[in-house]
């Protein structure tokens, strides 16, 4: 594990000194809300419609500037050849996949922190259940994280990275997506902890799945 | 017993065969050079004493462990110079330095990192970013952070790599410092002379086989070698 967080404090210092994708993810998941707010205006009145698709909309943000930060998470060891440098420590490789999981989840967590006021303001939500909605946006961003981290070892190697990344992650997160947006539906409407265990639930095996699996296949997917 | 024992090795990429019933011992202290045209196999070779690739076929044992059984120890006991330098631009070279002091448990870091880039000549710019160095200088800072932990092995792939004589000619005095000396080296190399001047033991390779060994001290000349190598190489 301490390796793991070698690499994931060597990342975060790499880029809070560049600050390159963490621009890009912030005012990309801002404009995205910003964008839906305006073509919803007409809307914004009909509470019952705002709060069907806003959830979506906050998550839609969350997901594609992830995906900026995502597909940059193993490119850019690829300059000077430091993803053979990091293949050639001593340890285990699955290290690797979980510095680049803390990495990438802090980055998003930073994001996240930036959108949501900005979306209770703009979709005039009152602020409740904050702490369930943490638990979601935790355990949802972590099954993206993980799904995306191990995708984005695999396609390092391809040319056209940063469009296939997209193209064959969303189908798997789906259960994710699904998930975690009628969960934050749920509690935005007032909803406690009894009305979303079942999507609680699908995200906790979803994250054990795919840590599990990310654990034993991340060997075979780093390989040259 | 060899520190680097290769014994019938193959490697396939699919149905391309890259390199081909590989046998090489190399013992402790010597400086090997192995020549050969682009895409003899030569980097694959490298990458398979490295653990980055794995044997198809054979033995690799470094060090006295095998490549595929024990690849952490062997990454312990070998560090890399390539024509990357597996530096990150963003932090200094002190930073880059720690990272990976610390991602292969180095003990007294710090007194460490002094040492290793005292010896590589750029203390005075230890807390710069590397990303503002030149290509010898990244290059210098490379070979401290291959020797950082103390290595028993070198393996050099092709170091030369857009370096200019002057930085090569510092690269050469580098590699015969005491502390690196008496490192095991293995190098890739284009540079026939270059690649001569530091060896004591010479191996083309062509088509993903052995073709030619010989020992240092019975070269007569580098133009014999280079008549030699040209023969087998493009049979003319």
């Amino acid at each position: 594990m301490n390796h793991a967080l070698h690499i994931a404090w060597k990342d975060l210092k790499t880029e809070f000194r560049t600050k390159q994708m963490l621009n890009s993810m912030i005012i990309f998941s801002l404009l995205v809300i910003i964008i839906f707010s305006f073509s919803f205006a007409d809307f914004l009145t009909d509470q019952k419609l705002i709060t069907m698709v806003a959830p979506g909309i906050l998550w839609i943000s969350f997901l594609f500037a992830g995906m900026l930060g995502l597909s940059r998470s193993f490119a850019g060891e690829k300059e000077e050849g430091c993803l053979d440098g990091l293949k050639l420590c001593p340890c285990e490789r699955t290290s690797l996949f979980e510095g680049k999981v803390i990495s990438s989840t802090v980055l998003m967590f930073i994001m996240e922190l930036f959108t949501i006021p900005l979306f209770i303001i703009l979709f005039d939500y009152t602020i409740t259940g904050i702490p369930l909605l943490v638990l979601i946006i935790l355990l949802g961003t972590l099954g993206f994280m993980f799904v995306g981290t191990l995708l984005s070892a695999l396609t390092v190697n391809t040319r056209t990275r940063e469009i296939l990344l997209p193209v064959i992650i969303f189908p798997v997160i789906i259960p994710v997506i699904i998930s975690s947006v009628t969960a934050t539906s749920k509690i935005l409407t007032g909803a406690g902890f009894a009305n979303i265990t079942e999507e609680i639930q699908i995200l906790v095996i979803y994250d054990i799945i795919f840590f599990i699996v990310a654990q034993l296949v991340f060997e075979y997917v780093i390989e040259d | 017993m060899a520190l680097i024992s290769i014994e019938e090795l193959y490697k396939s990429f699919g149905n391309f065969r890259v390199l081909q019933d590989i046998n090489l011992e190399v013992e402790k202290g010597d400086f090997v050079t192995i020549f050969g045209p682009n895409g003899a196999g030569k980097t694959t070779l490298v990458k398979i004493l490295a653990t980055l690739v794995s044997p198809t076929r054979g033995s690799v044992v470094i060090n006295g462990f095998d490549v595929r059984e024990k690849p952490i120890e062997v990454r312990r006991s070998i560090g890399v110079i390539s024509h990357d330098t597996y530096l990150y631009h963003e932090l200094t070279a002190v930073e880059n330095l720690r990272f990976y002091g610390k991602m292969y448990e180095i003990k007294h870091i710090e007194e460490r990192i002094r040492d290793v880039i005292s010896r590589v000549g750029l203390a005075h710019r230890g807390n710069h970013r590397v990303g503002t160095f030149s290509r010898g200088m990244k290059q210098r800072l490379s070979i401290a952070r291959a020797i950082l932990h103390n290595p028993v092995i070198l393996l050099l792939d092709e170091p030369y790599t857009g370096l200019d004589q002057h930085a090569s000619a510092l690269f050469d005095k580098i590699m015969q410092q005491p502390g690196t000396e008496h490192t095991t080296r293995i190098m890739i190399s284009h540079d026939i002379e270059r690649g001569l001047k530091l060896c004591n033991r010479a191996l083309i390779l062509n088509n993903g086989s052995f073709v030619h060994e010989v020992i240092r001290d019975k070269i007569s000349s580098i133009e014999e070698y280079r008549g030699i190598y040209e023969h087998l190489v493009t049979g003319k």
